[in-house]
């Protein structure tokens, strides 16, 4: 398994260490409740290196990624954050990343971790098709992620950096220091909650998150893992890349419609267009168990006796103290309100749909 | 947090304790190791009164935030009671799996099958072995 900087750090902590795509991860510290209810009150820390990180850089960047991305991002303004799909031919998601523009001819696209490879051949293939004038660089292996996430995350961060925190607004960043160390701090993250997504050279990724660990204490900062992650990104209503969403799924078919912007040409349009055109037959909604018991990826979810979806990601959610998760119905199951069954071992127990996100944060 | 295991009962390699109540009956649980593993129990699906079991087979379900787990029957027999509570307060497992977080009590069907259970020091020793 590949291991990330602070793995060691992770060992001294304790965590219990899975495989995540291939990466010895923490999925947890102490209690995915504590963590998870942590980030949700005060703040929480994640190593979050295992993600990727890609460079598009010259003449030709903008254009390039206008192909490849499904939506418009002619008007992003540098600074911004943007959230994109990656399409293969046929429509589906290779990959939901979040696109950075760094100047005029350069951004950073980041990537899931198991995408990070296709998405990287996928854009290159592209470039090389179109003759397009950039350099694609891969820089995940010198790149090291953290995430800072809760409301005290704005106050621990502010101690480290000259930077006015304020002045960065939700989906923005700025390339600043973090106590001394070059790092690009973006306002943004996977929990529903405020928050910064921290990058900076791997080698120094260590150095931030002791720094991090020293300033936070007084909040109540904690580390978290992925098992809070999960939870936490279930609530907010995200999707997990390889979980709700595969390549054989349209962004159309989830809650990417927004993010497909039909008046330009991308990779996979076409058949996009088909597929919209044809209309979906199915559609990842969200639902709460109002029975007993709790939904997981793979049960079957039932209306009557008919089998009429699968569930995707399910879970105890810790902040509303119920069953909650998303799946994949018929369409005709697919309006909020709908009662549907989930099938759990040998018997069915009653759901309901229900409207995205599960737990919004009060602002 | 962490509880040593008691020497009035018997123990499973699945993590289960049961205790003989002299009577023909027992109570049956999960180990405070098990709850360890386990973390965060936040769901209990307990088995009919009534049910038949036999040893080795799934006779509950516990769930984390993140697993699901079945609870093996440590000696065959009848579930003669169940511990309700746990279907409102599953954490009563984590705070207490030797005593208030009891899943069920079974009338035992072959007293002879506690023979092959493990002691609180064989249990011991068996965990001390899990962690390294």
């Amino acid at each position: 398994m590949k291991k990330t900087p602070l793995y060691e750090k992770h060992v001294d902590l304790k965590a219990k260490i899975i495989d995540f795509g291939g990466w010895a991860m923490p999925v947890q510290y102490t209690s995915v409740i504590d963590e998870h209810n942590t980030t949700r009150a005060q703040a929480t820390l994640f190593d979050i290196c295992h993600m990727g990180e890609i460079e598009v850089k010259g003449p030709d960047a903008l254009n390039l990624l206008q192909v490849v991305l499904t939506r418009d991002i002619s008007g992003q303004k540098i600074g911004q954050v943007k959230l994109s799909a990656l399409l293969n031919d046929k429509g589906g998601i290779i990959d939901d990343l979040t696109v950075y523009k760094m100047a005029e001819d350069f951004y950073m696209l980041v990537t899931n971790a198991t995408t990070r490879e296709p998405d990287f051949q996928r854009i290159s293939s592209i470039r090389d098709n179109k003759n397009f004038d950039c350099k694609l660089s891969d820089i995940s292996d010198k790149t090291g992620k953290l995430d800072l996430q809760g409301p005290c995350a704005e106050a621990i961060l502010q101690s480290l950096t000259d930077t006015d925190l304020k002045s960065i607004h939700f989906y923005s960043f700025v390339e600043s220091k973090v106590a001394g160390i070059p790092a690009l701090i973006s306002r943004s993250g996977y929990t529903g909650e405020d928050g910064f997504e921290i990058y900076a050279a791997a080698g120094k990724i260590g150095f931030i998150w002791d720094k991090l660990t020293a300033a936070g204490a007084a909040n109540g900062l904690k580390p978290a893992g992925l098992g809070a992650r999960d939870t936490l990104r279930l609530e907010a209503g995200m999707m997990l890349n390889g979980q709700d969403i595969t390549e054989d799924i349209s962004p159309l078919e989830v809650t990417y419609s927004w993010l497909v912007d039909w008046n330009k040409d991308f990779a996979g349009k076409a058949a996009l267009a088909t597929i919209r055109d044809y209309g979906i037959q199915k559609k990842l909604v969200g639902f709460v168990m109002t029975g007993r018991g709790i939904a997981r990826h793979g049960y079957k979810v039932m209306s009557d006796s008919r089998e009429i979806g699968l569930v995707t990601s399910g879970t105890f959610s810790p902040t509303l103290n119920k069953a909650i998760g998303l799946a994949f119905v018929d369409i005709d199951f697919a309006a909020p309100d709908t009662k549907v069954s989930i099938a759990i071992r040998d018997a069915v127990s009653p759901a309901i749909v229900v409207k995205l996100p599960f737990y919004k944060r009060q602002k | 947090m962490s509880q040593s295991n008691p020497t009035d009962r018997l123990y499973s390699k699945d993590h289960e304790w049961v205790k003989d109540n002299g009577d023909g009956t027992a109570v049956v649980g999960i180990t405070d190791y098990a709850q360890e593993m386990l973390t965060d129990i936040v769901f209990v699906e307990l088995p009919p009164v009534g049910k038949k079991v036999a040893q080795g087979e799934p006779m509950a379900v516990v769930e984390s935030v993140k697993s699901v787990s079945d609870v093996y029957a440590p000696v065959s027999g009848e579930i003669i009671d169940v511990n309700k509570t746990l279907e409102e307060t599953p954490e009563l497992i984590n705070q207490d799996a030797f005593g208030e977080g009891w899943i069920a009590k079974l009338r035992l069907e072959n007293v002879a099958e506690l023979k092959a259970l493990l002691s609180a020091a064989d249990y011991g020793a068996l965990i001390k072995e899990e962690k390294h």
